[in-house]
C-alpha cells in the first residue's frame, strides 16, 4: 500500500482530481435536486482540497510527464505538470475548495425550485473546474485547446444560469465572442510556435528556435489571445458585463481561478515555450497592465453595482499583474535575474493573492443578494448587524484588496515595489524612467483602490439602511456551508500576509523554473519571521511582529483606560452636530461617493448626464457612466464587421443562373491556371 | 537585542506618548501668538484628554463592533508608527520590523478604518468625512510613497535606519531630488494632518471639515483616543521629515551618553518646525475642497520629479 | 541610482539652482494670478543669476560675472518693474484666470521632463562644462514654458512665459557652453528690453480694439 502512495505521482493525483469533478458533475446530472447542494458540492470541494494538499506538498518535484490514449491519431493528449502547472493548481484547488464549500450552500435554495436548473449547474460548475485543471496541464496544443474551449464553453453556460433576464443573455453572447476571438489568437500563436515542424507537442515548441519575425508574432497572438481572456485592455469589455451576470460563486471562479489561467498562459508562453525573452515584449506589458490597472480602479471607484465594482476591481488586479510580468520580462532580457525574480515572485504571489481576496469578495456579495436580493448599492446599507459573519469577512477581504498591512495584498505590492526600487539601471535611457513611473503608477493604482474598497464596504454593510420600506427582520446572514467558504478565503488572506517567507520559499521553484534565480537564501536569510528580499539593511518586513505589536497596542491600551479611568458607556440617538431630521437618505450613495472621481477623471469617463432645469416641477437627476472603449474600440470595430459581411453577403444573389456563374467562372479560373 | 536597545524602545515608546499632546499644544500656541491671541497654554491638550476619559461615553445606538473597536486600532497604530520612526536613535529593535513602505501601509490601514467607521453611523456628516478623507488620501498616500522611493534610491535601501544613517553621515550634501521631495513632503504633511490650506483643525463648519466630520459621534474616552492618534500623527509626520532631511542629532540606540544631546536636538527641532507650521498655516488660507486634488496632484508631481532628477543628476 | 560623487558645495549649490529653476517653471504652469506669475518670474531670474556666478566662481570664467550682473539688472530688476506697471495701466493686476485642467497640464509636463531628459543626456555627454548634466533641466524648463505660453488665453501670461522661456534658454546656454559671446548677450538683452515697451504697446492696442486682453479674440481677424 505504501509503495502504492510513493508511487502515486502528482500527475496521476491531478488526473484523478479531475476526474473526480467529471464524475460529480455527471451525477449531479441525474441526483435529486435537493441533494446536489448538500453532497455533491462538498465532495467537489473535498477533491478542491485533496488536490491543493497534494500540489503544496509536491511543489519541488521534477516535471512529470503522461500521454493518454485519447485525442487524435497522431496527436495523443499530452499531459505535463512542472512546478509552473503545479503552482496554479494549487491556487485552483485552494480558492475551489472555498468556492465550492460557499455554493453548497448558496444553491441550496435552488434546489428547493423546479426545473433542472441545478442539475445542470452542478455539471457545468465541474465541468468547469475540471477544465482549468486539464488547461494547466495540457502539454500540446490540441489538448490545450480542447480544454480552453471546453472551459470557455462551460462558463458561458454557467454564466447565463439565469438566461431567462435579456441582459445576462446578451454579456453571456459578448463572453462568449471575446473568448473565441482570443482563442483564435492562441491558435495562431500556437502556429507559428510550431514552426513547421507540423509537431503541436509543447515539448518541440519549447526545443525550437524562431526568428525574431516570428518570436514577435506569437508573443504578441499569445498576449492578446490570453490577455482577451484575462481581461486585458483593450478586450476587457466581457468582463464587467460577465461577471455581474453570473451567479456570485461563479463569478468568484471566473475572477478568481480563470483570469488566471490566461496569467499561466501568458507565463508560460513567454517564459517557457518561447525560448529568449525581447525587453520591448517586457515594457509593452508594462504598459499595458499599469493603463489596465489605472483604468479599472477608476471605474471601479465610480459604480452602483456591487458585482460590477468588484469586476472592474479584477481588471485591475489582473492589469497589476500582467505589469509585474512585463517588468520581470524586462529585467530577464537585460540579465538582471535576481530583481526578475523579485518581480515575478511578486507577481505570481499577487495572483494567489488575489484568488483568495477576490474570491472572498464575491462570494460575500454573494450572500448579500442572497438575503436583500439587491446589487444596487443605493438601496443598501446597515448589513453589518443584521449579517456579522459576511461583514466581517468581507471586511478582511477588502483590507487585502486595499493593500493594507498585515494582510496577503499589502505584501504583494511591498514586494512589487521592492522590485521597481532595486531594479539597476538599464541601457536604455527611457526604459530607465519608465521604472519610477511605473512605481508611481502602480502605488496610485494601489490608492484609488483603497478608495474604491471603502466606498464598497461602506456602503454596503455600514450606515443606516437605505432603502425604507426593506424588513429588515429578514435579512439573515449567511448560512453554516457559506460560513465556512467565507472563512476559509478569510483564514487564506490573513495565513498569506503572516507568514511570507514561507509562502516565498514555495514560490521560488517556479521562478527558478522561469528566470534561473530565486529569492530563497536572501529572503529567509534572517529567519522565517522576516522578510528580506535582498540583505536586511536594504529592506526588511515581518507582518507577524506588526500583527502582535498591534494587537498588543490595542490590548493594552484598552487595559489601561479601563483601570486607570472607567468602561462606561450610555447608547442614545446619532448626534449629527445636532441636525434633528435625518433620514438615512441623507447618507451618501455609491454615486455620491463616487463623485469626486468622476469629477476629477471626467475626461477618462464616458459621462452623460441629464440635469433637471430649475423649473421642473418634478426633478429629475441622472449619470450614467459608460465605457469609452465601445465607442472608440469595440463600436468601430462591430461596424466594420458588418460592412465587410454585408458585402459578402452581395454574393447571395438568389438566382440560379447566378450561382452557376461563380461554378464556372472558378472552373475557367482553375483550368487557366493548371495550363 | 541588547537590553539597553530594548530599554531605548521602551523609552522612544513612552517619550512619543508625553511629547505628543505637548507639540498639538505648542502649535496651537504659536497660532495664538501669530494672532494676537493669549492661547490656551502649552498643557491644554493635556487638560483636553483627562477631560474627556473622565467623561461618560454615549454612542449612537447603531453603532457596530468596527465603530467601538476603532479608536483603539487607531491608536495603536500611530503609536507603533511613532515607535518605530528614528527620533532620538536609530536601529530601535522595532524598526527592522517595519520599513518606510510598511510605515505607509500603517498609516493608510489606520485611515481607512476611521474612514469606515466615518460611515458606520449612517450620518450625513460621517459619509461626507469619509469621502473627503479618501479624496486627500489617494493622493497624498502615492506622493509620501514617491518621496520614500526618493530617499530609498539615494541610500539605496527602504529600512528608515539605514535612510537616516545614510543620510546623517553623507556630511552636508545638497540632494536637489530631496529639496523637490521635502516640498512635496510638506504638502502631504499639511494635507494628511488636516492642517490649513486642506482642512482646518479647529473648524466646525461643514463646508470644511475632514477630520473633524469623521470624528463627530465619538464621545470620551474613544475621543480622547483619536486625538491623542492624531497628536501622535502630527508628531510622526514631522519626524518622518526630520529623519529624511534633517537627520543630524540622532543617535544609535544604546547610546545612553549621546541621548541627552539628540532629545535636546530632537526639541529643538520640533520647535522649529511647529513654529513654521503655526506660521504656515496663519499665512494661507483654506483652499476649497475641490481645489484640494490639484494641490495633492501638484505634491505626487513633485515627488514623481524628485525621483525623476534623482535619475538624472544622480542626486 | 547612480553612487553619488563628492562634489564640492559650489557644484551642489548648482544642481540644487538647477532643480529649483524646473520647480519654477511647474509653479508658472499652475498659477492663476498675474501677480504671483510676475514675482515667480523675478525669482526665476534671481536664482538664474546665482546659478551664473556660482558657475563663475567654479570655472573662474570671469565673463560670466558680467553676464550674472546684466541678468539682474535686466530679469529681476527692470523687467518685472516694467511688467507690474504694464498690468498696473491695463488694470488688469487683481486678474485670476481659469486654467484648462491643472492635472492634465501637469500630467503633460511630466512627461515633458521626462522627454527632455532623456533627449539631453546623449548631448551632456559631447559637453565639456561641469554643468552638463544640468543640460536636460534647461531643455525641461523650455518646453514646460512653451506649454505655459500655448494654455494660456489671455496676453500677459503668454508673454510671461516667452520670458521665462528665453530664460530657460539661456541657462542651457550657460550649462552647455559657458555662456554666449558677450555682444551676443548684450544684443539679446537689448532685444529682449525692446521687446518688452512694443509688447506694451501692443496690450494696449489690443484692449482697445477688443476690449479684453483674450487672445481667442483675435481669432476674428481671420479672413473668411
Amino acid at each position: 500500500m505504501t509503495d502504492f502512495l510513493n508511487s502515486l505521482l502528482l500527475i496521476d493525483i491531478a488526473g484523478a482530481a479531475t476526474l473526480a469533478w467529471l464524475a460529480i458533475g455527471m451525477l449531479g446530472l441525474f441526483a435529486p435536486r435537493r441533494m446536489i447542494a448538500s453532497t455533491l458540492f462538498p465532495a467537489g470541494a473535498l477533491v478542491a482540497l485533496l488536490l491543493a494538499a497534494s500540489c503544496l506538498w509536491g511543489l519541488n518535484s521534477t516535471p512529470q510527464i503522461a500521454v493518454l490514449p485519447l485525442g487524435l491519431p497522431d496527436l495523443p493528449f499530452h499531459l505535463r505538470l512542472d512546478v509552473l502547472s503545479t503552482f496554479f493548481l494549487f491556487l485552483l484547488g485552494a480558492a475551489a475548495t472555498g468556492i465550492s464549500l460557499y455554493s453548497a450552500g448558496y444553491f441550496r435554495a435552488m434546489g428547493e425550485q423546479s426545473g433542472s436548473k441545478l442539475n445542470l449547474l452542478c455539471l457545468q460548475y465541474h465541468v468547469f473546474l475540471a477544465s482549468m485543471a486539464w488547461v494547466l496541464l495540457a502539454d500540446d496544443a490540441y489538448f490545450f485547446m480542447v480544454a480552453w474551449e471546453t472551459m470557455a464553453l462551460s462558463s458561458y453556460f454557467l454564466v447565463t444560469t439565469d438566461h431567462e433576464i435579456p441582459e445576462i443573455r446578451r454579456a453571456g453572447f459578448l463572453y462568449l465572442l471575446i473568448a473565441h476571438v482570443g482563442a483564435i489568437g492562441i491558435l495562431l500563436s500556437f502556429g507559428v510556435m510550431q514552426g513547421g515542424h507540423g509537431d503541436y507537442t509543447f515539448a518541440t515548441m519549447r526545443a525550437g528556435h524562431l526568428d525574431p519575425l516570428w518570436a514577435n508574432a506569437a508573443f504578441l497572438l499569445a498576449l492578446f489571445g490570453f490577455g482577451a481572456k484575462a481581461g486585458l485592455l483593450p478586450m476587457h469589455a466581457w468582463l464587467p458585463e460577465a461577471h455581474p451576470a453570473a451567479p456570485s460563486p461563479v463569478s468568484a471562479l471566473m475572477s478568481g481561478i480563470m483570469l488566471k489561467t490566461a496569467i499561466y498562459g501568458i507565463l508560460r508562453v513567454t517564459f517557457d515555450l518561447l525560448d529568449d525573452r525581447l525587453w520591448w515584449w517586457g515594457a509593452l506589458m508594462l504598459v499595458l497592465g499599469l493603463l489596465t490597472a489605472l483604468f479599472g480602479v477608476l471605474f471601479a471607484a465610480v459604480q452602483s453595482d456591487i458585482k460590477r465594482l468588484l469586476a472592474y476591481s479584477s481588471i485591475e488586479n489582473i492589469g497589476i499583474i500582467v505589469s509585474g510580468i512585463g517588468l520581470s520580462v524586462l529585467l530577464n532580457a537585460y540579465g538582471e535575474n535576481a530583481v526578475a525574480a523579485l518581480a515575478l515572485t511578486a507577481t505570481l504571489y499577487h495572483t494567489l493573492n488575489h484568488a483568495f481576496f477576490k474570491g472572498l469578495l464575491f462570494m460575500g456579495t454573494g450572500s448579500v443578494l442572497h438575503a436583500t436580493t439587491e446589487r444596487n448599492m443605493a438601496k443598501l446599507g446597515g448589513l453589518i448587524h443584521h449579517m456579522p459573519w459576511v461583514a466581517m469577512t468581507a471586511l478582511v477581504g477588502t483590507l487585502a484588496i486595499a493593500g493594507l498591512p498585515p494582510f496577503n495584498g499589502f505584501v504583494s505590492e511591498w514586494l512589487m515595489l521592492q522590485a521597481y526600487l532595486l531594479a539597476p539601471t538599464l541601457p536604455e535611457p527611457y526604459l530607465n524612467m519608465m521604472l519610477p513611473l511605473g512605481a508611481a503608477a502602480l502605488a496610485l493604482a494601489a490608492a484609488l483602490a483603497a478608495y474604491a474598497m471603502v466606498k464598497f464596504y461602506g456602503i454596503v454593510f455600514l450606515g443606516r439602511p437605505r432603502r425604507q420600506n426593506q424588513e429588515q427582520t429578514q435579512i439573515h446572514d449567511a448560512g453554516i456551508w457559506e460560513r465556512l467558504g467565507l472563512v476559509w478565503m478569510a483564514a487564506g488572506c490573513v495565513l498569506l500576509g503572516l507568514f511570507p517567507v514561507n509562502v516565498i520559499l514555495q514560490l521560488d521553484h517556479v521562478t527558478q523554473l522561469l528566470v534561473g534565480n530565486d529569492l530563497g537564501n536572501s529572503a529567509a536569510r534572517t529567519g522565517w519571521l522576516w522578510l528580506t528580499p535582498v540583505a536586511p539593511e536594504r529592506a526588511s518586513y515581518s507582518p507577524l511582529l506588526l500583527f502582535m505589536m498591534m494587537l498588543g497596542g490595542i490590548a493594552l491600551t484598552f487595559l489601561i483606560v479601563r483601570k486607570f479611568y472607567h468602561g462606561r458607556l450610555r447608547m442614545g440617538a446619532a448626534w449629527d452636530c445636532g441636525y434633528p431630521l435625518q433620514t438615512p437618505r441623507m447618507q451618501d450613495s455609491a454615486d455620491g461617493f463616487g463623485q469626486p472621481i468622476k469629477q476629477i477623471f471626467e475626461q477618462f469617463f464616458g459621462l452623460s448626464r441629464e440635469v433637471p432645469s430649475p423649473f421642473d416641477p418634478h426633478p429629475h437627476y441622472q449619470s450614467e457612466v459608460t465605457d469609452p472603449l465601445w465607442k472608440i474600440f469595440y463600436r468601430p470595430i462591430a461596424r466594420s464587421a458588418e460592412f465587410i459581411s454585408r458585402s459578402v453577403g452581395m454574393l447571395q444573389q438568389g438566382r440560379i443562373s447566378m450561382y452557376l456563374l461563380y461554378s464556372f467562372v472558378t472552373l475557367i479560373a482553375l483550368l487557366a491556371l493548371v495550363i | 537585542m541588547k537590553l539597553s536597545t530594548l530599554l531605548f524602545q521602551f523609552f522612544q515608546n513612552g517619550l512619543v506618548l508625553l511629547l505628543a499632546p505637548l507639540l498639538l499644544g505648542w502649535v496651537n500656541q504659536c497660532r495664538a501668538w501669530l494672532q494676537n491671541r493669549s492661547g490656551a497654554g502649552l498643557l491644554q491638550p493635556y487638560r483636553m484628554l483627562f477631560k474627556l476619559f473622565h467623561k461618560d461615553a454615549v454612542l449612537a445606538d447603531n453603532a457596530s463592533v468596527l465603530f467601538r473597536s476603532t479608536p483603539y486600532i487607531l491608536f495603536s497604530c500611530m503609536w507603533l508608527a511613532a515607535s518605530l520612526v528614528p527620533m532620538v536613535a536609530t536601529d530601535l529593535p522595532l524598526s527592522a520590523a517595519v520599513d518606510v513602505i510598511a510605515l505607509v501601509g500603517i498609516l493608510a490601514l489606520a485611515r481607512v478604518f476611521i474612514a469606515l467607521a466615518a460611515m458606520d453611523i449612517g450620518t450625513a456628516f460621517g459619509s461626507l468625512g469619509a469621502r473627503r478623507e479618501m479624496l486627500v488620501s489617494f493622493l497624498a498616500e502615492p506622493a509620501l510613497l514617491m518621496v520614500f522611493f526618493t530617499a530609498a534610491s539615494i541610500s539605496a535601501s527602504t529600512s528608515l535606519v539605514t535612510i537616516v544613517e545614510t543620510i546623517a553621515h553623507r556630511g552636508f550634501f545638497i540632494y536637489p531630488s530631496l529639496a523637490f521631495a521635502g516640498i512635496a513632503f510638506l504638502m502631504v504633511l499639511l494635507a494628511e494632518n488636516a492642517r490649513i490650506p486642506v482642512d482646518n483643525p479647529s473648524t466646525h463648519l461643514e463646508l470644511t471639515m475632514i477630520h473633524e466630520a469623521m470624528i463627530l459621534e465619538y464621545s470620551a474616552r474613544h475621543l480622547a483616543l483619536i486625538e491623542w492618534a492624531s497628536s501622535l500623527k502630527l508628531l510622526v509626520y514631522m519626524s518622518i521629515g526630520f529623519a529624511l532631511f534633517l537627520p543630524f542629532g540622532i543617535t544609535e540606540a544604546g547610546n545612553w551618553a549621546a541621548l541627552p544631546l539628540s532629545l535636546a536636538a530632537l526639541f529643538a527641532k520640533l520647535a522649529v518646525a511647529g513654529f513654521g507650521l503655526a506660521l504656515l498655516e496663519t499665512l494661507s488660507a483654506k483652499q476649497r475642497v475641490f481645489r484640494v486634488p490639484e494641490y495633492l496632484g501638484t505634491a505626487f508631481l513633485l515627488a514623481v520629479l524628485a525621483i525623476l532628477i534623482h535619475y538624472l543628476l544622480g542626486a | 541610482m547612480a553612487v553619488i560623487e563628492h562634489l564640492p558645495i559650489a557644484q551642489q549649490l548648482l544642481n540644487l539652482f538647477a532643480a529649483l529653476l524646473l520647480l519654477i517653471a511647474f509653479a508658472m504652469l499652475s498659477q492663476r494670478r498675474i501677480l504671483s506669475l510676475i514675482n515667480l518670474f523675478a525669482l526665476q531670474g534671481f536664482i538664474l543669476t546665482l546659478s551664473i556666478a556660482d558657475s563663475a566662481w567654479l570655472t573662474h570664467q570671469n565673463h560670466l560675472y558680467y553676464s550674472a550682473a546684466l541678468t539682474l539688472l535686466i530679469k529681476v530688476i527692470i523687467l518685472p518693474w516694467l511688467l507690474h506697471r504694464l498690468i498696473r495701466q491695463l488694470n488688469i493686476e487683481w486678474d485670476v484666470e481659469t486654467l484648462i485642467n491643472i492635472p492634465t497640464t501637469m500630467l503633460i509636463g511630466i512627461v515633458l521632463v521626462v522627454f527632455a531628459f532623456n533627449l539631453a543626456l546623449p548631448i551632456s555627454e559631447l559637453s565639456g562644462t561641469i554643468l552638463r548634466h544640468t543640460l536636460g533641466i534647461a531643455t525641461a524648463s523650455v518646453l514646460l514654458s512653451f506649454m505655459m505660453m500655448i494654455t494660456r488665453r489671455k496676453a500677459v501670461p503668454q508673454v510671461i512665459g516667452f520670458l521665462a522661456m528665453e530664460n530657460g534658454l539661456f541657462f542651457a546656454a550657460t550649462s552647455a557652453t559657458y555662456g554666449m559671446p558677450m555682444v551676443v548677450e548684450l544684443g539679446i538683452a537689448l532685444d529682449v528690453l525692446v521687446g518688452m515697451f512694443i509688447f506694451g504697446i501692443f496690450f494696449f492696442q489690443i484692449r482697445e480694439t477688443f476690449d479684453s486682453l483674450e487672445i481667442r479674440h483675435m481669432e476674428k481677424l481671420k479672413e473668411d
